[in-house]
């Protein structure tokens, strides 16, 4: 029996309108194999978890280029938790300052990829780090 | 035969040339000599394809002295926080120089949304100011004199209501409406394509814009009523030619809804403005601009009859890249804007950014905004490239490459006509689809080293954070939200309502022009997000299909 796919969530939370660098992500791991679905942009934290739910997914990636990542990604971490989802991989990108990225980490992100990171180091973090 | 010599010794210096020794990224549809000759512009003619700067087609430029005349307006996008903060950043970048303001709102702003809307959770004052009612407004222009300094304005969903609070302020300081300088994006097509910051449908949208037209051409005639942007198609990772193709393809339908109106064209196209980036390969930003001048041009006065010289020239602000901008050893990207600057102003720009070094990590430092600024003014005052008009003018390379650009933006425009124009277009998928093309072609060619970054995937070092980062507080939204919360209080409640009423009656009938109306709503302190939200009932919100 083949191995079940990794499956991926690439969200836009909050009011950002950058996606140049959701979609180019969510290409690259699709071509690097995993299932991949992308939410479009203006996604309240509920809607991504809603969907994350229903989608089945293992990986959660969370972009922001709005400076608000502080205030939502910790809340879509906290909601997947209460809705039984604790084991799912949450990371995240953007412009994302390397001061708030301990934070980040503390309450759940597992990792923040940040601008001028190959789409080959995300596609290796998945596979190394999706249970 | 033309050139018959020539061409052979072109044939002999292509056969003596290593191809590995000069190769490039492959760039989509544009060919790239190692050299150019007489040969790659055959059928140059001057008068029909340059002529004279400020006169048709515009290729060398709008006005005929150029920067000898004047240099282009500095104008740096600003503002964070609150309107005091941002008041505060604005006097003193009019203080360094600066000779136009140009205010970044925050995204529950851009979206019309109120601070205290649980949507904007964590958004308010972080890209930009937060404005809620014209009491905003006001602290935001204290002690800056609207009649005097031209302001351009990122807006394009709710430009219709920051537009009628400018008015109100400036009303306020004594500055009549028709004295009034500057700008607002306006620009919902490319929100929909690339930006993101869409609220209405495009049909209730186009009309808002066409409102504005009207009234402005009547009311606020000397202000640019639409900034038609390719800088956000170019971010969202277009190439150069699909820049121009996609945002003059915009224009068009722009244009073409306006004449439904029943406008005419020359009393609105003279206020049409355009909105470039200027990207890194110097020369073709350059033909970049040459090109969309030439083809503006052919447009206004062949497709649809312009008569105005005015109505026929493209007019642009140009922001350099900030999509080049590297997280990676930040000061390389002072070199890099300085690169583009030179780019912009050889190309002819009206109007210039210049981003600062720290913007791929947070909002610039005060420091880093200067050091930008300065940037512009070293270019314009020590570097020379304002001394003459169209300095690149005649070079051959320049010449072919300004052709290239235009040909392919003319066939994306014809491609975009047989779709059933810009707005089918974007509904389609179609434009949004040829930029994630292209970007994702970028990314791939960076990934395998075709494309070199400095510093990104070449030349790095291990670094320490830079330290001293611009912060926004959260506070701000708490704060901001309880000052809007006293405007509603203190405001007169039974004069808003009424002025809500008739905007909602008013946006129901196709008729009306909803300039008036939004602008006695201002007025009475009813909030954007309460203004906004009374077009939503009657208008519906725009659904956006996510495609990858």
């Amino acid at each position: 029996m083949a191995e079940k796919r990794i499956r991926v969530i690439v969200a836009k939370p909050g009011l950002d309108g950058h996606d140049r660098g959701a979609k180019v992500v969510a290409r690259a791991l699709r071509d690097a194999g995993f299932e991949v679905i992308y939410t479009g942009l203006r996604q309240t934290p509920e809607q991504i978890v809603e969907a994350a739910l229903s989608e089945d997914v293992n990986v959660v990636a969370l972009s922001l280029l709005s400076g608000a990542h502080n205030t939502l990604f910790p809340k879509i971490v906290e909601l997947l938790k209460a809705k039984g989802m604790g084991d799912v991989l949450v990371i995240g990108g953007g412009v994302i300052p390397d001061a708030d990225i301990p934070g980040l980490k503390d309450a759940g992100v597992a990792a923040v990829f940040t601008p001028g990171t190959p789409t080959g180091d995300i596609v290796k973090f998945i596979n190394e780090h999706v249970k | 035969m033309a050139y018959e010599s020539l061409k052979e010794q072109i044939a002999a210096y292509n056969a003596l040339c290593d191809e590995k020794s000069a190769k490039t990224p492959e760039r989509q549809n544009l060919k790239y000599n190692r050299l150019y000759t007489p040969v790659d512009i055959e059928g140059f003619d001057y008068e029909k394809d340059l002529g004279m700067p400020g006169e048709f087609p515009y290729t060398r430029g709008v006005q005929p002295t150029m920067y000898r005349g004047r240099f282009w307006t500095m104008r740096m996008y600003a503002g964070f926080a609150t309107a005091e903060e941002s008041n505060k950043r604005y006097r003193y970048l009019i203080e360094s120089g600066a000779t136009g303001l140009s205010c970044a709102f925050d995204l529950p702003t851009q979206i019309g949304y109120d601070s205290d809307d649980i949507i904007s959770e964590g958004e308010v004052g972080k890209v930009g100011v937060a404005i809620d009612s014209l009491k905003d407004m006001e602290i935001l222009f204290d002690g800056i004199d609207l009649g005097k300094v031209s302001t351009s304005m990122t807006i394009n969903a709710p430009a219709s209501v920051l537009l009628a609070m400018y008015i109100a302020v400036a009303e306020k300081q004594g500055v009549p409406s028709t004295a009034l300088m500057g700008t607002i994006q306006n620009d919902i097509l490319k929100e929909y394509a690339a930006r993101g910051t869409y609220i209405f449908p495009p049909k209730p949208s186009m009309r808002l814009i066409t409102n504005i037209f009207e009234y402005c051409s009547q009311n606020v005639p000397k202000w640019n009523t639409i900034s038609i942007s390719g800088y956000h198609i170019r971010e969202a990772g277009s190439t150069a030619a699909q820049e121009i193709a996609f945002t003059i393809a915009d224009g068009i339908a722009y244009v073409e809804a306006a004449l439904k109106a029943g406008l005419d064209v020359d009393t609105f196209a003279g206020r049409l403005s355009f909105f470039w980036n200027a990207h890194n390969n110097v020369l073709e930003e350059v033909a970049k601009f040459r090109a969309s001048r030439r083809l503006w041009a052919d447009i206004m006065k062949n497709r649809f009859g312009a008569k105005k010289p005015k109505s026929m020239m493209l007019r642009v602000h140009t922001q350099t890249a900030g999509s080049m901008l590297t997280a990676q050893q930040v000061d390389n990207n002072i070199v890099r804007v300085a690169l583009q600057t030179a780019a912009a102003v050889m190309g002819g720009t009206q109007s210039l950014h210049t981003n600062s070094r720290d913007e791929a990590l947070a909002l610039p430092t005060e420091a880093s905004v200067q050091v930008a600024l300065r940037t512009q003014q070293i270019v314009a005052y020590e570097s020379g490239l304002a001394d003459v008009v169209d300095p690149l003018g005649g070079s051959y390379y320049v010449e072919a490459m300004t052709n290239a650009i235009y040909d392919e933006a003319a066939e994306y425009i014809k491609k975009i006509d047989e779709i059933g124009g810009a707005v089918v277009a974007i509904e389609k998928g179609y434009i949004q689809k040829e930029i994630q093309e292209s970007a994702y072609k970028w990314q791939m060619e960076v990934e395998s080293g075709l494309r070199t970054i400095v510093g990104v995937n070449k030349f790095q070092v291990e670094e320490k954070a830079p330290e001293g980062l611009l912060r926004v507080d959260s506070s701000v939204g708490v704060n901001q939200s309880k000052k809007t919360q006293e405007v509603r209080a203190s405001r007169d409640q039974a004069a808003c309502d009424a002025a809500l009423a008739a905007l909602k009656a008013g946006a129901a009938d196709e008729s009306v022009n909803l300039m008036p109306l939004i602008l006695d709503a201002v007025k009475t302190y009813a909030t954007l997000g309460e203004i906004c939200n009374v077009l939503r009932e009657v208008f519906g919100e725009y659904q956006a299909h996510a495609t990858l």
